[in-house]
């Protein structure tokens, strides 16, 4: 349980976060926590509630508000993911999600080096683990795997061992002298995203981290119905089946998503960053209850 | 069986017909990847250690293990003999499985004996055992040293640090799992 103290630090935190985006002209919106449908994710197994879903992501609707005109949209809400516990992970967790239109990944990773040095410039009794000063590094993918590991990006992906590489030989190495990018990500690991316009084999996919901890993944969206249909179909033959998935297409965001040209949009794990800031390594430590806390 | 969600530290799982217990576990998932699960893991006969990832598709056996209450009767070289309170089956377990646990045993403690395929591997103490000090050195009046331990050996030949007031003779009280002084006892 949070003391007194670190309670009066995580509502400022949220409350700053909330100033920055109102500040910058952001709209805040609040959308389904329970979903009949949900979008299909390989690795994400969704806690049933009733006849629904808790959702894993709020991203289905946030975009369907971008396609009702809404230029500027943030959410801080709660998302579920069964089965992910540990140092980094909790089952339920408070996620930002934030949204542009006629935006692409690069102006996202602008958003987060101005939201980063806003809040350091407002919570005083916070401190980020690493310097914020400009620039921030960015790394693709494929010079991450240059750099860190003894096989490229596509042999890694053949042999299965992308995530176990980028866990073990890459992530402890990023965001050490600062935050940092990691960009451009393989299509088939970035099915919401948009391929590059000159490598289409590349999504302009982003994850930002901080003391080799990963904080936000963003990316310009896909929005080409058709391509995002196909795309949905490739994710549901990579899944297993029965666990918790719904086989359906989500056909009221696949008919909104032809109305937005382009955009982009980001989710940030907020009890991760306050981690970072309380100068602790273990999320339980972060939250007003961590799950061990609860009575069964 | 178990499967990989099943991990975590303290669980007993069996590799390659060993049985091992999980000694470190870190669960980690890269945005939109896979859920991967890092063990590090003893061998709970040999005392070998290894590290490994799983993923979440893997399975596991349990290990056949068992506790049996049993009593400490005595050691012959390294051969360390227990009793079965229930059966009165005998049998032995070597120094170098018992490892620390050796320098508190006392003849007739009853404790839990771990077998696997009923083969003995281990034993659990009790935390605190009470024994007697055979070795120290008089507590020298106006020593101006600064020292605010001394070694002291007890009565099963194990060496440690105690505060200087304990004298030949006194009983004291060891946490097992550290092997560190508790309290001297008086009776």
């Amino acid at each position: 349980m949070l003391d007194p103290k670190r309670l009066q630090l995580r509502a400022a935190f949220f409350q700053a976060i909330r100033r920055f985006f109102l500040e910058d002209g952001f709209l805040e919106v609040d959308t389904p926590i329970r979903q009949p449908l949900v979008i299909p994710e390989q690795n994400i197994t969704h806690v049933p509630s009733g006849t629904h879903f808790l959702q894993s992501s709020p991203e289905l609707y946030m975009k369907r508000l971008l396609a009702s005109g809404c230029e500027q949209i943030f959410q801080i809400c709660r998302c579920f993911r069964y089965g992910e516990r540990g140092r980094l992970h909790l089952e339920e967790f408070v996620m930002l999600e934030w949204y542009r239109l006629d935006a692409d990944y690069t102006n996202l990773m602008a958003d987060c080096e101005r939201l980063f040095q806003f809040l350091q410039s407002e919570i005083l009794e916070c401190h980020f683990p690493v310097s914020l000063d400009m620039p921030w590094s960015r790394i693709s993918v494929e010079q991450a795997f240059q750099q860190y590991c003894t096989v490229t990006v596509e042999q890694a992906l053949q042999q299965d061992r992308f995530d176990l590489l980028l866990v073990e030989k890459i992530e402890p190495n990023l965001g050490k002298g600062g935050p940092e990018f990691l960009y451009d990500y393989p299509l088939e690991l970035a099915s919401l995203a948009r391929p590059k316009v000159d490598n289409p084999e590349k999504a302009e996919r982003f994850e930002l981290y901080m003391a080799g901890v990963e904080l936000a993944n963003g990316f310009s969206e896909l929005t080409d119905p058709v391509l995002q249909r196909s795309r949905f179909k490739e994710e549901y033959s990579r899944m297993d089946n029965g666990n918790g998935k719904s086989p359906n297409m989500p056909e009221l965001f696949l008919q909104d998503l032809g109305k937005i040209d382009t955009a982009a949009g980001i989710a940030l794990g907020l009890d991760r960053l306050f981690m970072l800031l309380l100068g602790e390594n273990n999320i339980n430590k972060a939250v007003t209850f961590s799950s061990d806390e609860f009575d069964m | 069986m178990l499967t990989a969600s099943d991990l975590r530290k303290g669980l007993k799982i069996q590799i390659d017909g060993q049985p091992y217990v999980i000694t470190h576990f870190e669960f980690s998932k890269p945005g939109k990847g896979q859920a991967l699960y890092r063990c590090k893991m003893r061998n709970m006969i040999t005392g070998n250690q290894f590290t490994q990832t799983y993923r979440s598709n893997e399975k596991f056996e349990k290990p056949s293990l068992e506790e049996r209450k049993m009593e400490y009767l005595y050691n012959q070289g390294d051969e360390y003999h227990f009793m079965d309170t229930t059966s009165y089956e005998q049998t032995f377990i070597t120094k170098e499985q018992l490892g620390e646990n050796v320098h508190f045993l006392q003849d007739n403690m009853t404790l839990d004996v771990l077998f696997f395929d009923d083969k003995p591997i281990d034993v659990t103490l009790p935390i605190f055992v009470n024994l007697l000090v055979t070795v120290a050195e008089p507590w020298a009046k106006g020593d101006t040293s600064g020292n605010d331990t001394k070694p002291v050996t007890v009565e099963t030949g194990y060496g440690l640090q105690v505060p200087p007031f304990v004298v030949e003779g006194d009983k004291i009280q060891i946490d097992t799992r550290t092997g560190d002084y508790v309290t001297r006892v008086k009776e």
